[in-house]
């Protein structure tokens, strides 16, 4: 076992593809980790979904304008159209009234259909093909290289020093919105400037795991570091670890065979340190529920013990 | 300043009352919430806002506060917009409009009452947790600062929106249903800090929904149902020819 895994561990920093492969799935777990916890707790998941399908188009036009696979070109159309679908859902939910879910599925669908319609128009006429844009799809993290990682860098700290000097502003709206509002918060502009990050991390995340596939990474990390912590801080930074981490295993596990893409190990990945979370943290976790409700019904006595007990303390704390 | 102290005693003086309410109607969509209300609130008041379910209750306080879209009318603040004079204002939302299973405690909650006076980017410190301490020791749960906010009873979810109402050490408190579903404990500790600052001559409006206690604990009530149908002393108001007006309809329980 041990002689398997050491060659693997050992070539993140001796191969040059593996290294960079790992890094750029780093940065998007870091990133997506920590944005993620907004996402789940303002329960925003299908809207991480849109934004990421609607980047597809953007990706297509910027190379049909641009004619040029210059990554920042595509990266900046993803960004656009991304934005875009999000403003339209927000435009849609608040003058129709058709509610969230059926607007997110209307952009959601109409955007990607649009990214897959130009795509192959694209491939019918060529060069696109070779260029290979589908790789967007599901991404194609072995191809990056050292400059993407150094772009990535770059966008993955400016989301990241947003998130930290807004922070108490947007856990403030995200609680609590309309107490938020009250306060003199404008929610709007927050709600704008945190989608604004969202549509980041999903630029870095086309890179590495593709539109298809980037909700899990904004999902995945969250929904597990809240698992384990009953504070916001420490969930973020437990999300982002968890994020990371599932980046460099990822890309380790899918170097290991020869085509193995890396985005999907990615997912799998981190699928999997949700799985662990969701049955064996100790406070939440399935497994310690299960066997504390077992020992309650074995011993009501106590039960009813504690419960007085905590009326006392209750009395006590009024004086 | 002068003008508000000279004002305080005349207590007609439009100008200086704690909230003035001006033509108000409030339109979702196209149903009406609230229409043409011109309404003062008077100062050092307990005040009760009563209707039946959908009369505008919730949409009424978060006018005042701009925090539903106003169709037409206007709302002053001690004689000021809302905008201009937030931190006189402490506000309560009903229990049920957040997500209890959002990772913080209670003292973190409590804390959030003072990012008003913080302000952008500055951020909570040893100062605000202090203060937010404090609060949550009035509302009798010291004892449970560090606890999440989801393991709390649903009164003692309720003490902790008081508590941060509290923190925000404003003149008038508006409150969405604070007595609604709470234990024993905790109404008779809500009112207890109420009447506490009503001695400090602060403001309460509170809507309320069990009209069998709306004269035991309040100054002040108003009707409405979209429309206003009467505000004023519990005494003069507070009658049963205005409680059918409001309700339509015979309230079921009776009213002493």
């Amino acid at each position: 076992m041990i002689e398997e895994i050491l060659p693997v561990f050992l070539g993140l920093f001796t191969d040059y593809t593996l290294r960079y492969v790992a890094l750029g799935s780093a940065i998007l777990g870091i990133t997506s980790g920590a944005l993620g916890c907004f996402t789940v707790l303002r329960r925003q998941s299908l809207f991480g979904d849109a934004l990421a399908h609607a980047a597809l188009p953007g990706i297509g036009f910027a190379y049909l304008f641009a004619g040029t696979k210059s990554s920042l070109l595509l990266v900046l159309g993803a960004a656009i159209f991304a934005w875009f679908a999000g403003i339209i859902t927000l435009a849609i939910t608040s003058t129709t009234r058709i509610k969230q879910d059926a607007a997110l599925g209307i952009t959601l669908s109409v955007f990607f259909g649009l990214g897959i319609v130009l795509l192959t128009f694209l491939q019918s006429i060529g060069g696109a093909s070779q260029g290979g844009l589908d790789r967007f799809l599901f991404g194609q993290a072995a191809a990056l290289i050292e400059s993407d990682v150094i772009n990535l860098g770059i966008l993955a700290v400016m989301c990241l020093t947003v998130l930290v000097v807004f922070y108490k502003e947007f856990k403030i709206t995200t609680f609590d919105s309309s107490f938020g509002q009250s306060l003199g918060f404008p929610i709007k502009y927050l709600n704008a400037l945190l989608t604004s990050v969202i549509v980041v991390a999903v630029v870095i995340g086309l890179h590495t795991v593709g539109v298809v596939l980037m909700v899990s990474m904004l999902i995945a990390p969250a929904a597990a570091a809240k698992q384990w912590t009953l504070n916001l801080k420490s969930m973020m930074v437990l999300s982002a670890i968890f994020g990371g981490l599932s980046g460099i295993v990822g890309s380790m596990i899918s170097s290991t065979a020869e085509g193995m893409s890396t985005g999907p190990v990615i997912v799998i990945t981190i699928t999997a340190i949700l799985g662990i979370s969701l049955l064996f943290s100790p406070k939440q976790g399935y497994l310690f529920k299960y066997l504390r409700n077992q020992r309650k019904t074995q011993r009501p006595l106590d039960a009813i013990k504690t419960f007085s007990d905590t009326e006392k303390e209750n009395h006590g704390n009024l004086q | 300043m002068m003008e508000h102290k000279s004002s305080n005693k005349k207590s007609g003086d439009t100008k200086d009352s704690p909230v003035v309410i001006r033509n108000l109607s409030v339109t979702y969509r196209t149903e009406p919430a609230l229409w043409n209300i011109d309404l003062d609130f008077p100062e050092g008041k307990m005040i009760a806002i009563v209707g039946p379910n959908g009369a505008g209750k919730s949409t009424l306080i978060k006018a005042v506060m701009g925090l539903v879209p106003i169709t037409a009318g206007k709302v002053s603040v001690y004689g000021k917009p809302y905008s201009k004079n937030r931190d006189k204002v402490a506000y309560v939302p009903q229990r049920g409009s957040v997500d209890w299973d959002f990772p913080t405690d209670a003292l973190d909650v409590v804390e959030m009452g003072l990012y008003g006076k913080l302000g952008w980017f500055r951020r909570p410190n040893s100062k605000t947790r202090g203060l937010a301490r404090e609060c949550l020791d009035k509302v009798g749960l010291s004892g449970y600062a560090d606890r999440q906010i989801g393991q709390l009873s649903g009164g003692q979810q309720q003490r902790v929106f008081v508590a941060r109402a509290l923190a925000q050490d404003a003149q008038i408190y508006l409150m969405d249903e604070p007595l609604n579903g709470v234990d024993a404990t905790t109404e008779e500790t809500i009112l207890r800090i109420l009447e506490n600052l009503r001695k400090q001559g602060k403001t309460i409006v509170m809507v309320h929904h069990d009209l069998r206690t709306v004269d035991r604990y309040f100054d002040w009530v108003v009707m409405i149902n979209r429309n206003l149908i009467a505000a004023g002393p519990i005494k003069e108001i507070f009658t049963k020819a205005n409680l059918d007006r409001a309700y339509q309809e015979k309230p079921r329980m009776s009213i002493q």
